[in-house]
């Protein structure tokens, strides 16, 4: 028995890799297993090489694995392209259609099974993926009953006849597999503890997240790997009253959802780094004229279009300093989904009790990986609105011309907020300085007071957790950072150099800026050496450490920025030689 | 029941004496005393350029912007809180140049938005450059051998991309102009109203006395009705786009507000934001 292992699915473009997965998948996190995994595919619908890599374990795992137990092929370029990921021994079903052939000498175990032909014989050769699914839990040893469930939640729109045929489609292929290959040993994973979880990507747990955080209107342009956000939004928001509006770029996205929060509506904007590139101008009137603002960028594969559909993390740098001058900016990273929807909410919050953008930073892995969440706590959900109050009744004002103190200087740099619609409440806003009342001012002594305001705002920041620690070790040969989702191949890498004698401390950034200095110098002071894991070229994280916390001799990095997520092998063998 | 002084604050304007601009900001405080509004009920929201400094003019709640944005930071105040009335407003370079996409979109959503259009046919802020709307041969501080491209027709465009109300005026006209803001006030969608407003300093050429000579009221055609598009197109092509009144209204179709399923009838900004255990709890059992 064994505690976890990867299953892959690969084939052309649009020919249902992806819900061969899913199905696969659901089933299995019914069953209390740990899922978690990660699609390749390419900027087109239909053609090209696809495959979703999902691994199932009885333990939280937030990693893609190093290697491959299972693979299965609707073509030969499947096998061609993935058979190196295969470890010594694993299994190979490929459909009988396509004659699948493995290269002398591999040690893999290839089976053909006719998936298309028995699909066809019960009557569609769609279902050829459902005799895949039937395959690979002979495979497991799972009973194709655990499949019920599933696909009855799938295919009951379609009617009873057509959930009995998809069943009738699994049993038949895990018949035909047992046929030919009887039982195979190494492949049946320890029970699961039957717990309930959510199965979800990271972008559904961030829309879930400003759902329940209060968000009720959406501007957006469509973007990979955004989008889901915005569908979810979509057909959620219209049962709460809001809406989403589909922009005619990411410029009036970001500048509607500033004029809504600025009437008062809980409004967020998501793209990837195009996207956020459009948005800067945007992102500086909101700095500037005080404007709650929560903007998410998943981070995919740059410069320019890049690799749009491909890991990366390269937009740190630019989500920090973008924009022109000087400004009150929040950057938020959460590692996982569960994190991501609990800062969803929280960034929420942190816009409007600050009056400022907050950028909610994901990356490709951590928005369109699917897997297990443990149940999120509503309680925890909290709806913060700092000095904004709708019901306030304001006193008349003692300017001559009525108007509000809007950026009133006060102790913390946080002024009293009001929106358009209440009374005495008038005040002017604009991306010109201004003085108290919002009204333009190029006055020397008046431009600074309101810039120290403005910028001493995030000096009272409260941040829960900005620094994700397990350091078991008082004094460490390295300390592994890292931010958003290379959390989970860091965590799978500390134990195995610590079996090689390596003392590790982990240090994950979810707090990117204004950064966390002193919680961060404390774990830095307790290692030897520091190493930065990041999917980019150039080291933005390191730049960053170095930047607020020194360091410069202790630091290195382990860079990747090929389009893949890291492996934990690569992260371990590359630590191991910087020690 | 406000009157329009009550949209004046004592900020004096920055423009140039004869600015067309002061009448266009004086007719908007007219035309929002005439539609019975509060200064706290109105948003007016602007772009940058000269024009773009109107909305801090107007004492009612005022965004100015950032340069051609008026339009979606105008819409998101709307759909947060559909009891206002929005308006936006900025110069012919703010919304037919970096706007441009901005007004179309605008235009064939149909939210609820009065935009005004200070148009001088000329970047005024910037110091005389020439803009989308200059004339053919217009020889300006970026254009000193004449400009050689076609100057947008601007109400033609709007009826094309679907306009629910197209309107032309010219600021001297000052009871004329209030009516017609009044009108888009008033008007369920998005409404167009461009109004020439004459750039004294750069502009040499579209003066004053040009558009009086130039300019062709629609109530002066016989048989003119706005509420025919093909008309409206024809007639805008014989005068080259020099007419002044309401040039097309659908009082039919309905708003975006209306039409956006779900959306909430009453002020969104005004919702409770809880969903509730229960809703959160059957929400998450979707992913399970
Ligand atoms: C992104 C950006 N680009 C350029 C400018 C400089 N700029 C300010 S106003 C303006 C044009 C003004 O012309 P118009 O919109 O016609 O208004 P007017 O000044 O004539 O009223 C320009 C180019 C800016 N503020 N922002
Ligand atoms: S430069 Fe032209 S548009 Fe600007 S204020 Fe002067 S007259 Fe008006």
């Amino acid at each position: 028995m064994i505690e976890q292992l990867s299953w892959k699915v690969g084939g052309q473009q649009g020919e249902g890799i992806d819900s061969t997965g899913e199905i696969f998948a659901m089933a299995l996190n019914r069953l209390g297993y740990y899922l978690y995994s990660y699609r390749h595919f390419s900027s087109r619908i239909k053609g090209g090489h696809t495959n979703n890599k999902i691994r199932v374990s009885t333990y939280q795992t937030r990693a893609v694995s190093d290697d491959l137990d299972i693979l299965i092929a609707f073509d030969q370029e499947t096998i061609d392209v993935n058979l190196h990921e295969l470890r010594d021994g694993g299994v190979v079903i490929g459909d009988a259609k396509f004659n699948p052939v493995i290269p002398e000498g591999s040690n893999a175990r290839l089976f053909a099974v006719p998936f298309t032909e028995l699909a066809t014989e019960l009557g569609t050769s769609l279902m050829k993926n459902m005799v895949a699914i039937g395959a690979t839990s002979a495979v497991l040893g799972l009973a194709p009953e655990s499949y019920q469930e599933v696909v009855e939640e799938i295919f009951s729109r379609k009617g009873a006849k057509v959930v009995e045929k998809n069943m009738e489609a699994i049993k038949k292929g895990s018949e035909y597999f047992q046929g030919i290959a009887g039982k195979i040993d190494g492949f049946q994973l320890n029970e699961a503890d039957g717990r309930k979880r959510m199965f979800m990507i990271g972008n559904d747990a961030i829309a879930l997240g400003f759902l329940a955080g209060g968000v009720r209107f959406m501007p957006a342009y469509p973007i990979t790997p955004a989008s889901e956000i915005m569908e979810y939004l979509i057909k959620k928001l219209p049962k709460f009253g809001g809406t989403v509006i589909q922009t005619e770029d990411e410029i009036a996205a970001c500048t509607m959802a500033i004029g809504a929060n600025y009437a008062g509506v809980r409004t967020i904007t998501s793209s990837a780094g195009p996207g956020l590139s459009l948005m800067m101008e945007s992102i500086g009137l909101s700095g500037m004229t005080e404007v709650p603002l929560v903007v998410v960028d998943t981070q995919r594969g740059g410069p320019s279009t890049g690799l749009p559909t491909k890991q990366e993390q390269s937009d740190l740098m630019a989500m920090i300093y973008g924009t022109h001058g000087e400004i009150p900016k929040v950057v938020m990273a959460p590692s996982t989904a569960e994190e991501a929807f609990y800062d969803a909410v929280e960034s929420l919050n942190i816009a409007e009790e600050y009056q400022c953008p907050v950028i909610l930073l994901t990356d490709l892995q951590l928005s369109l990986g699917k897997q297990s969440v443990e149940p999120l706590d509503y309680s925890r959900v909290e709806i913060r609105r700092g000095t904004l109050d709708l019901n306030a009744q304001l006193p008349d004002s003692d300017d001559k011309d009525g108007y509000f103190k809007r950026y009133q200087v006060t102790e913390n740099g946080v002024s009293p907020r009001v929106v358009p619609g209440m009374k005495n409440g008038i005040h002017h806003v604009t991306g010109v300085e201004h003085d108290e009342y919002g009204k333009p001012s190029e006055v020397a002594t008046n431009r600074q007071k309101q810039m120290d305001k403005r910028l001493s705002k995030l000096k009272s920041l409260k941040f829960d957790t900005p620094v994700v620690k397990n350091a078991p070790h008082e004094e460490a040969d390295i300390l592994l950072v890292g931010f958003n989702s290379t959390r989970g191949v860091i965590e799978e890498a500390m134990p195995r150099l610590e079996e090689q004698g390596i003392k590790v401390n982990h240090a994950h950034i979810r707090l990117l800026h204004p950064f966390p200095a002193t919680e961060f110098k404390e774990l830095a002071d307790r290692a030897k050496k520091i190493v930065v894991v990041e999917n980019n070229a150039t080291g933005q994280l390191a730049s960053i450490i170095k930047l607020n916390t020194g360091n410069h001799e202790k630091i290195s990095s382990i860079l990747k920025y090929d389009g893949n997520p890291f492996l934990p092998s690569e992260v371990t063998a590359k630590a191991k030689e910087l020690v | 029941m406000a009157t329009f002084k009550d949209f004046r604050n004592s900020i004096k304007p920055n423009w140039c004496p004869g600015c067309g601009d002061f009448s266009v900001q004086a007719a908007i405080q007219r035309a929002a005393a005439n539609a019975g509004l509060t200064p706290e009920n109105l948003a007016v929201v602007s772009g940058i350029g000269c024009s773009g400094r109107i909305s801090g003019y107007i004492k009612s709640y005022g965004f100015h912007g950032i340069h051609g944005r008026s339009l979606p930071i105008a819409q998101g105040v709307k759909m947060a809180n559909r009891d206002l009335t929005v308006i936006a407003s900025g110069g012919d370079g703010d919304g037919f140049a970096i706007g441009m996409g901005h007004t179309v979109h605008a235009i064939r959503r149909n939210i609820d938005v009065t935009y005004i259009v200070m148009d001088n046919q000329i970047y005024g802020l910037t110091k005389g450059q020439t803009s989308p709307r200059s004339d053919v041969g217009f020889k300006t501080k970026s254009t000193p051998e004449g400009s050689v491209e076609s100057s947008i027709g601007i109400m033609e465009l709007a009826l094309t991309a679907g306009a629910t109300f197209v309107a032309q005026s010219f600021s001297t006209d000052l009871k004329d102009l209030v009516a017609i803001i009044e009108a888009g006030i008033s008007h369920k969608g998005f409404s167009l109203i461009n109004v020439f407003s004459p750039c004294v300093t750069y502009n040499k050429v579209n003066t004053y006395d040009w558009f009086k000579e130039h300019l062709v009221a629609l109530d002066s055609i016989e048989g003119y009705d706005p509420q025919n598009r093909s008309l409206a197109m024809t007639t805008l092509m014989e005068h080259k786009g020099l007419v002044k009144g309401i040039i097309y209204q659908d009082k039919e179709k309905p708003s975006y507000q209306d039409l956006a399923h779900g959306y909430s009838k009453d002020a969104l900004a005004l919702q409770d934001l809880n969903l509730g255990e229960d809703t959160f709890k059957q929400l998450a059992a979707e992913f399970m």
